[in-house]
């Protein structure tokens, strides 16, 4: 296979991320972080982020781990409650926020890994977050003009790949893993496994190769949890 | 006291899911609604990160990192769940293929208007998924204690911090009173075991209509 997209070395891997550079990255909290990635960045210290990703880490875990390092300008999320260092570099005028609706910010990254640059929601009618936007009247209901993420790189943790880069993701590990894939003009995910061209059932793919770049296996996942809850009588 | 009051708003609150449903609970209050739905009613709980049918909390033994809520708990899936990514949760969202999301408010106005994501002055945390909740779900309902902790009301003529959505608000139910936001305006609707008419108006700031027979 001409096509074999799995790369070696996460140093090498994000070795042509640049300072400044545009980043989408998938996770829900803690979950489906892509955590071999993140730390390969830190450890290269490019600077300047902006990043999109709807939340960003605990203090000291996933995203969280790029703030402290201070290496992130601008950050594109939904929610941002569980992080100190976050607040401090805010208050501070260190850090730029945009905070986007959780499903506008899905949207956003699929509109643009789709070609589409902007579409109309009714997300956010009358709230903060429509000021600035086009207001367009349909049916008599009106909706606010959103704008498409085409990002320059995303980072991406799926459970399995196969070598050309065909994803699976696992229970809700997925979130917006596949939308950052989508997004990102250089697509770059880390797996717990790889598997031969043929092995996945077509059937069964989340994201096709088609969107992916280079492919990692990672090894040991820490899989933080950020609140666990046990059943009554258990804890 | 609180635990009582939270007790009295979710035993009203879970009346409104209706055997059948797709039901979005929000984090606080409305959480604490899925203990009481009915074991024998076959309603599926959505979580916006991408499930379609959130289970019990797991035994120990059966903890997955990669399996949990919205409001970032671990969780188990019943038979019938389905996962997706965040594009398709809010597509089932935005879409108004959500029969119902509760969620909890710190202010609601006479018209309907909710805010519950933001105070000004104090950190930002962001609104999460409650803007599509509100703007998408086909049914929305509000729980929240009547007035807040220094006994002020919460249901106000206007809203004061900024809003979560405009005009979104259904019915809204607190520990005093139910109330139905309608084309007529606000109107209250029941009023909790023991508590009295004019006890609701002194702690509500905004203008209502009381239905017939109250």
């Amino acid at each position: 296979m001409g096509n074999v997209k799995v790369w070696d070395s996460f140093e090498k891997a994000v070795a042509d991320i640049p300072n400044g550079a545009t980043l989408a990255v998938g996770g829900f909290g803690l979950c489906g972080i892509p955590e071999k990635l993140i730390a390969a960045l830190v450890q290269k210290g490019t600077n300047e982020l902006t990043v999109v990703s709807n939340n960003c880490g605990v203090d000291d875990w996933g995203l969280g781990l790029l703030l402290a390092n201070k290496q992130i300008k601008k950050m594109i999320s939904s929610y941002v409650g569980e992080n100190k260092t976050f607040e401090q570099q805010f208050l501070n005028g260190e850090l730029e926020v945009e905070l986007t609706p959780q499903g506008t910010l899905a949207e956003r990254l699929r509109a643009g890994g789709a070609g589409i640059p902007g579409f109309y929601t009714p997300t956010g009618v009358g709230t903060p977050v429509a000021d600035g936007k086009e207001i367009k009247n349909f049916e008599g209901k009106d909706y606010i003009l959103e704008r498409g993420i085409v990002a320059d790189f995303a980072l991406v943790k799926a459970w399995k790949a196969d070598k050309l880069g065909n994803l699976v993701y696992r229970k809700t590990s997925r979130n917006f893993n596949p939308l950052a894939a989508m997004a990102g003009q250089i697509t770059i995910v880390e797996v717990e496994e790889i598997v031969e061209v043929g092995e996945l059932d077509p059937d069964h793919i989340h994201t096709p190769g088609v969107f992916v770049q280079r492919v990692l296996l990672g090894e040991n996942y820490a899989k933080r949890i950020e609140r666990l809850t046990v059943a009554r009588g258990e804890a | 006291m609180r635990m009582d009051t939270r007790q009295k708003i979710v035993n009203r609150a879970v009346k409104e899911i209706q055997n059948g449903m797709n039901v979005n609970l929000g984090i606080g209050i409305p959480t604490l609604v899925a203990n009481a739905i009915p074991s024998h009613y076959e309603v599926l709980l959505q979580s916006e990160n991408g499930l379609l049918g959130i289970g019990p909390y797991p035994v120990t033994e059966a903890v997955d990192a990669d399996l949990i809520n919205a409001g970032k708990e671990t969780v188990t899936a019943v038979a019938g769940a389905s996962f997706f990514d965040s594009a398709e949760s809010f597509a089932m969202i935005r879409g108004g293929h959500i029969d119902l999301a509760i969620l909890g408010g710190m202010e609601v106005s006479e018209t309907g208007d909710l805010a519950n994501w933001m105070i000004p002055g104090k950190m930002i945390k962001g609104m999460g998924g409650a803007m599509d909740l509100v703007a998408g779900a086909k049914r929305v309902v509000v729980v929240m204690e009547h007035v807040n902790k220094n006994g002020e009301p919460k249901i106000k003529k206007q809203c004061e911090l900024p809003l979560t959505g405009k005009g979104v608000v259904h019915r809204l139910i607190t520990e005093l009173a139910v109330f139905d936001f309608t084309e007529q305006g606000m109107q209250l609707i029941e009023l909790a075991e023991g508590v009295t008419l004019a006890e609701v108006q002194e702690k509500t700031a905004a203008a209502f209509t009381v239905i017939d027979g109250i």
